[in-house]
C-alpha cells in the first residue's frame, strides 16, 4: 500500500482532491443558480473537509501492506483493540442505566441550582483530560472510599478495566446526557398527560411514552459517549498505563519504535472504530419505531 | 356528578376566577366561549394536570381536587390530538387497556370493538403519521373510551375537521350521550352548543357568565355579551321536506308549522336559525317577496338593550326586535294579532 509520489505529483493530486470538494460543496448546497456567496461558502467548507480528510487519507496512503497485516496478526494489538472496545461498551451502558433517568428528570423538571448542575455536568468536556485522569485517579485509588470499598471485594480499580471504563465514562458522559435531554425535551409534555390522563404511571409513562420516543438521541447520544471514551487516551494512561487501550498503544509504539510502527496499529484502530461506529449508526436508526417527528 | 366550586387560578397573564359549574349525570354540557376565555384551562382543572390555587372539584360526591391524574377516570380528548406517534391506531387505543388489566384478546376484542363503533377498523395497523384529520380524531376518541370514563372531556374536537367529517362526528357524539356517556365540550362555535348540548355555560374573561339549559340561556341571554354571542333567538328542530316541482324547500318544525328555506344539499334532520331582526311585523298580511308570512299573536313584550323583544306565537314562539318607534306607530300590544315575515333566505339550516 506504500505509494511513493513526486513532489508535483503530490500538488497535482491535492489539487485534484480540492477541486472534488469544491464540487461535492455544490452539489450538496444544492447549486441551482451561480450565487458568489455559495461558490465561497463551498470553497471554505472544502477546506474544512481536506482538512479533517487529509490527514486521515494521508497516513492510509503511507501504510505499508505488510506492516498492516503483521498489526492484524499482532496479539498485544488485537487485545488492546479488544479491551478498548469493551471497557469504553461496558461504562457506557453502566451509565446509561444511571443516566437516562437523570436526563429525564433534567429535561422535565426545574430546580434550584439547575443552571450549576447543567454547568458540572458540561465540565468534562472542558477541563484538560490529564487532570481528568489525575482526578478519576484521586477518586479511585486505594486510600479513597471508592478505593476501599473496592479492595474489600478484592479489587484494584487503579490498572484495572474497571478504572479505565470509569476514566473514559468520566471524559465522554456528557455527550450521553445532553443528548439524552434533548431527546427527552423534543418529546411534547402533552404526550405524557395525554398518557396519565389514560390511567398511566409517572414511571410507565417515563417507559411508554418518553423512552420510546426520545429513543432515536439516546442511542445516538450512546455511540457518541462509546466513541469518545474509546478514543481517550490522556485520563486512560494515567489511570492504567496497563493493560493498554488502543490509544495507549499506539502512543507507545510511537515513542518505542516511531512513526511508521505506530502507523499501522492506528490505521487498523480507525478502521475497527469506524466499522464499529456505522454499524451502530445504522442499528439505531433500524430500530427506531417511531414515525416523522411529533409536533 | 361533577362540581366544580369557586375554582380560581392565576397565570402571570391569564386567570380564570370564581368557577362555579354543575354537570348532571348523562349531561351534553358544553362551555362556549371566545379563544383565551379560559376553556382549555376548565378542563385541565377537571382532568387534574392543573391544580387550582382555590375552590374544589367534586365527582360523585367525592372532593378530587387534589386527586392524581392517572386515578380520576375522566378522559381528555385535546385539542391537539397528543396522538402517540410510535404505536399503530391498534396499540394507540390498546393503551389504556393494559393499563386496566386487559390481555390477549381482551385487549383485541374491546380495540376491535370500539374501532367499529369509531368506524376505523380498516385503520387499526397505520401509523398515526398516515392518518387524516379525522381519522386522528376518531383514533384519539376511541382510545379515551377505551378508559370507560365516567366524564369525557372535549377540547373543540370538532374545530380541525371539514363538513363531512364534522357531520359524522356530531353524529357519533350524539349517539354516546344517548347510551349515557356524560361530556363535556368546550367550544367556540355556538352552532356546535346548539346541535349537541343540553346544558351550556357560557365563559367570558375567565369566568362562567351564564349557565343553564341551552334553550334558556340562548333566548334570555343574561347580558349584552352573552346576548352578541350567543343571542340566536329563534331556533327550531326540522325536518327538510322536498316540494314536488320548486325549487325550495320545506322545513317542518311541527304538525302545525313549517318554514319555506332554501336549501340544495341537506336533508332529514336539521336546526333552523333566524336572526330575530330579520323578521317584518304588520297589522295586515303584506304583499312582499317573503315567502314566510304567518299570522299570530304578540304573546310578549320584553325591553332589551336593542329595542322592543316581541314574541309572536305562529305555532311555534317566533321573537322579533324591533324599535319602540315601530312599536308605537304600529299601535302593536301583548295579545294583538299580527302578521310575521321572512325570506326564506334570512333562514339558516344546519345539521344536526
Amino acid at each position: 500500500m506504500m505509494f511513493k509520489f513526486t513532489k508535483v505529483e503530490k500538488i497535482n493530486l491535492c489539487f485534484k482532491t480540492f477541486r472534488i470538494f469544491v464540487l461535492m460543496g455544490f452539489i450538496t448546497t444544492g447549486m441551482k443558480q451561480t450565487d458568489t456567496t455559495r461558490i465561497v461558502f463551498s470553497i471554505l467548507g472544502a477546506l474544512v473537509l481536506l482538512f479533517i480528510i487529509a490527514p486521515l487519507m494521508g497516513m492510509f496512503l503511507q501504510t505499508e501492506v505488510p506492516g498492516f497485516i503483521e498489526a492484524t496478526k499482532d496479539k498485544e494489538v488485537i487485545s488492546s483493540i479488544r479491551l478498548t472496545l469493551m471497557t469504553s461498551a461496558l461504562g457506557t451502558l453502566f451509565f446509561a442505566i444511571l443516566s437516562v433517568p437523570f436526563s429525564y428528570l433534567l429535561a422535565r423538571k426545574d430546580f434550584p441550582l439547575k443552571r450549576l448542575v447543567l454547568g458540572i455536568i458540561d465540565l468534562p468536556v472542558v477541563i484538560p483530560h490529564t487532570a481528568a485522569g489525575i482526578a478519576v485517579l484521586g477518586f479511585i485509588s486505594r486510600g479513597t472510599l471508592v478505593g476501599k470499598a473496592a479492595d474489600s471485594i478484592g479489587l484494584s480499580l487503579v490498572g484495572h478495566p474497571i478504572g479505565i471504563a470509569l476514566a473514559m465514562a468520566f471524559v465522554s458522559i456528557p455527550f450521553l446526557i445532553n443528548a439524552a435531554r434533548d431527546g427527552f425535551e423534543s418529546v411534547p409534555v402533552r404526550l405524557e398527560q395525554a398518557a396519565m390522563n389514560l390511567g398511566a404511571s409517572p414511571l410507565r409513562v417515563f417507559f411508554t411514552i418518553s423512552l420510546p420516543l426520545a429513543w432515536r438521541n439516546i442511542v445516538s447520544g450512546m455511540i457518541m459517549m462509546f466513541a469518545r471514551g474509546m478514543s481517550e487516551f490522556g485520563a486512560v494512561v494515567i489511570v492504567a498505563y496497563h493493560p493498554m487501550v488502543a490509544p495507549v498503544l499506539i502512543y507507545e509504539r510511537f515513542g518505542a519504535f516511531g512513526l511508521d510502527y505506530a502507523r499501522p496499529v492506528a490505521v487498523l484502530f480507525i478502521l475497527v472504530s469506524l466499522v464499529f461506529f456505522v454499524a451502530l449508526r445504522m442499528l439505531s436508526k433500524k430500530s427506531y419505531v417511531g414515525t416523522k417527528k411529533y409536533q | 356528578m361533577l362540581e366544580l366550586k369557586n375554582i380560581s387560578k392565576k397565570f402571570e397573564d391569564f386567570h380564570i376566577r370564581d368557577i362555579n359549574l354543575q354537570v348532571s349525570k348523562g349531561d351534553y354540557y358544553v362551555v362556549l366561549g371566545k379563544s383565551g376565555a379560559g376553556k382549555t384551562l376548565l378542563l385541565e382543572i377537571m382532568a387534574g394536570m392543573i391544580i387550582p390555587d382555590e375552590g374544589t372539584v367534586w365527582l360523585d360526591e367525592q372532593n378530587i381536587t387534589s386527586q392524581r391524574i392517572q386515578d380520576r377516570q375522566m378522559g381528555l380528548v385535546f385539542q391537539d390530538h397528543a396522538i402517540f406517534p410510535h404505536f399503530t391506531v391498534s396499540g394507540n387505543i390498546a393503551y389504556p387497556l393494559k393499563l386496566r388489566g386487559y390481555k390477549g384478546s381482551g385487549i383485541d376484542n374491546r380495540v376491535k370493538e370500539l374501532a367499529e363503533t369509531m368506524h376505523i377498523s380498516h385503520l387499526l395497523h397505520r401509523y398515526p403519521d398516515t392518518l387524516s384529520g379525522g381519522e386522528v380524531q376518531r383514533t384519539v376518541l376511541a382510545r379515551t373510551l377505551a378508559l370507560n370514563p365516567r366524564l369525557l372531556l372535549l377540547d373543540e374536537p370538532l374545530s380541525s375537521l371539514d363538513v363531512q367529517y364534522k357531520k359524522d362526528l356530531q353524529g357519533l357524539l350524539r349517539e354516546l350521550n344517548r347510551t349515557g356517556q356524560t361530556i363535556v365540550h368546550v367550544t367556540h362555535d355556538y352552532g356546535e352548543a346548539l346541535a349537541l348540548a343540553n346544558r351550556v355555560g357560557v365563559m367570558h374573561q375567565g369566568t362562567i357568565v351564564q349557565q343553564d339549559a341551552i334553550r334558556k340561556v340562548f333566548r334570555n341571554p343574561k347580558n349584552k355579551f352573552i346576548a352578541d354571542f350567543v343571542g340566536i333567538k329563534n331556533f327550531f328542530n326540522a325536518v327538510i321536506e322536498s316540494i314536488p316541482g320548486k325549487k325550495h324547500k320545506l322545513a317542518r318544525i311541527n304538525e302545525n308549522t313549517a318554514f319555506y328555506v332554501l336549501n340544495d344539499e341537506i336533508q332529514g334532520e336539521v336546526i333552523l336559525t333566524l336572526e330575530a331582526r330579520s323578521v317584518l311585523i304588520s297589522r295586515g298580511k303584506l304583499d312582499s317577496t317573503a315567502l314566510n308570512n304567518f299570522k299570530g299573536t304578540i304573546s310578549e313584550v320584553i325591553p332589551t338593550h336593542r329595542g322592543l323583544e316581541i314574541i309572536v306565537d305562529i305555532g311555534v314562539e317566533l321573537a322579533v326586535i324591533i324599535t319602540h318607534e315601530s312599536f308605537e306607530r304600529l299601535g302593536l300590544d301583548k295579545g294583538m294579532e299580527v302578521w310575521a315575515g321572512f325570506k326564506a333566505s334570512a333562514i339558516n339550516i344546519q345539521r344536526v
